[in-house]
């Protein structure tokens, strides 16, 4: 493609985060993150409700350019690239950064055309069929739907639904996908079976993922961040930080941080 | 025992409460009062419109098939075909104006406006749909026909179709700008995220999205504004002419049905004459096409309001 200028400084991260706040006109949402993120594995962004993960996770594949009044301060760079750089498209960007939401969001067109319609916007229009089936089949969702191609999106479950979405992203080829509490509205049954195919996608693409779910962090993510909420002084205004950023097992046997504790074992948050 | 009755004694109706009663009483009468006024309307047609056609002179296959109507002349014909053609070629040419600018208005303001322009665009657009039609018709008539129409094609009448079919196009296109807006807003947004994260550009998400999910709202606006642009009177009864019989000429007059009951009733036409009657046979007949045209947008968007839940 057109921006395959990439400077390769470190073989291990795909992404490194230096001193970034995002904010939303006078509201600062998050504030002087630092981390890398690593290459094929999979890193999960845990804390309370309000302290900022999601809007952190959106900054990888540059979504909050969608949100009126957001501004990004600080560095991002994706394998060595600027993600904020005036001269990067934004929808460049998008096309090998994928993202899938908290709700299931299938477009109310066919199984099929949900995954066509990404080949076409990248112009991946050559052998579809088998892109297609491809697609599905890394998604662990062919075998349920490959009678139903033709079938509206909309009719299957949830679970399916969020698996389809999982496919439409992994068609086109990203390195990453992030993830925004993708079990959030899913059962459990549903919900194991993302886990496990995570676990098969981790090894073809990085994976940053949003969760509420402590268990689900431990069990499936190879880092993982905590992030809290600070209240200012006046106790107005609260801003998320990262408290903590380690290995997944480091983090819940032994963390760093007291606070980081604390959340783990449910005494808050 | 004794709390027991000194408790139903505060619980029994002891206050009359004079004030609920009145106001539902008047709610329910408003309410209902709103369709006896449906009903006397329709009644009233009917009866007069079965007068109508009791002349030995007036036919249903003379009323369906002549080219011509004249009710006040020596020998009348009733050709009502004339008056729904031109009707129906009137709203036609305010289509081709009203549905390609309303829609880019309203995926404009819907997509890739920013809060502040919309601010300002959408209050505008609502002026433009309070702008009394009598205004818009002699708009028609002095402005677009002597400095557009008459000007890009010569030999065109002083009242003609095309120039009234462009007013109401104007008129109509707040209505649909404002029902396909709120039609493309109620996608969720959701699906809008999901396209651009695929690496969708925005037309693209705009035009293969969101325009397509909300095309059973757009449809329906796409019919209301067809049926106010039938229904529409002054019009095509300043600009559009009254020209009796059955012509496809945009350059030309042309009289709908509205306006032709617009001259009846303002004429001198006695009252029981059939011209007279004629005019609620029209009415009826008008009635029917937007009846079912209303019909047809409120399925269409009831069909469009399931497909989310």
């Amino acid at each position: 493609m057109e921006t395959k200028e990439t400077v390769q400084v470190n073989n291990e991260s795909v992404f490194n985060v230096t001193d970034l706040s995002v904010s939303y006109g006078d509201f600062v949402a998050i504030k002087n993150v630092n981390m890398d993120i690593t290459k094929n594995k999979i890193t999960a962004f845990i804390g309370p409700s309000g302290c900022g993960k999601s809007t952190l996770i959106r900054t990888f594949n540059r979504m909050n350019d969608l949100i009126l009044g957001a501004k990004v301060n600080g560095t991002i760079t994706y394998q060595g690239v600027d993600l904020y750089d005036k001269m990067v498209d934004p929808v460049q960007v998008r096309r090998r950064i994928g993202m899938v939401f908290q709700k299931p969001n299938p477009f109310p067109k066919t199984i099929k055309e949900n995954i066509t319609f990404g080949l076409k916007v990248n112009n991946m229009t050559d052998n579809i069929d088998d892109r297609v089936e491809k697609a599905l089949t890394q998604a662990a969702l062919w075998d349920e739907v490959k009678d139903d191609l033709d079938k509206n999106a909309l009719e299957l479950s949830g679970g399916q639904q969020q698996r389809l979405c999982i496919a439409r992203t992994i068609a086109v080829e990203p390195d990453t996908i992030l993830m925004d509490e993708p079990c959030s509205a899913l059962d459990p049954v549903a919900t194991k079976k993302i886990e496990d195919l995570m676990q098969e996608l981790v090894k073809e693409f990085s994976i940053l993922i949003v969760t509420h779910n402590m268990q689900q962090a431990s069990r499936s993510s190879d880092y993982c961040a905590f992030f809290t909420t600070k209240t200012s002084d006046d106790g107005k205004r609260r801003t998320g930080e990262l408290v903590e950023f380690n290995e997944t097992s480091v983090m819940f046997t032994t963390p760093d941080k007291e606070l980081t504790e604390q959340y783990i074992s449910g005494r808050f948050g | 025992m004794e709390n027991v009755n000194n408790l139903r004694n505060q619980l029994t109706k002891t206050i009359t409460r004079p004030i609920e009663k009145i106001v539902k009483l008047f709610i329910t009468a408003s309410a209902f009062g709103a369709i006896l006024v449906s009903i006397s309307i329709i009644f009233t047609l009917l009866t007069e419109a079965i007068n109508f056609f009791q002349d030995p002179a007036v036919t249903f296959k003379g009323y369906f098939t002549a080219t011509r109507w004249t009710p006040t002349f020596q020998n009348p014909e009733y050709g009502v075909i004339v008056l729904i053609s031109s009707t129906l070629y009137i709203a036609v040419i305010a289509c081709l104006i009203s549905f390609p600018l309303g829609l880019f208005s309203a995926i404009y303001l819907s997509e890739f406006a920013t809060k502040r322009t919309r601010k300002v665009i959408k209050p505008v657009l609502e002026v433009l749909a309070g702008v009394p039609t009598v205004v818009f018709g002699y708009f028609a008539l002095n402005w677009i026909t002597p400095n557009i129409i008459q000007r890009f094609i010569p030999g065109t009448g002083v009242f003609n179709a095309l120039s009234a079919g462009i007013a109401v196009g104007i008129m109509i296109i707040p209505t649909v700008a404002s029902i396909s807006d709120d039609a493309l807003n109620a996608v969720p947004n959701s699906l809008r995220n999901g396209s651009l994260a695929l690496g969708a550009t925005r037309r693209i998400t705009s035009l293969k999205i969101m325009f397509p999910a909300a095309l059973s709202g757009i449809i329906a606006s796409f019919i209301l504004g067809f049926s106010r642009a039938i229904g529409e009177t002054m019009i095509v009864t300043i600009a559009g002419g009254q020209y009796p019989e059955l012509n496809l000429d945009p350059r030309s007059a042309m009289y709908t049905i509205t306006s032709s009951i617009v001259n009846v009733s303002l004429g001198d036409t006695p009252h029981g004459t059939t011209a007279y009657n004629a005019l609620f046979a029209l009415g009826i007949t008008l009635f029917i096409m937007t009846f079912i045209l209303n019909i047809g947008s409120d399925y269409v968007a009831r069909k469009y309001r399931k497909e989310y839940e």
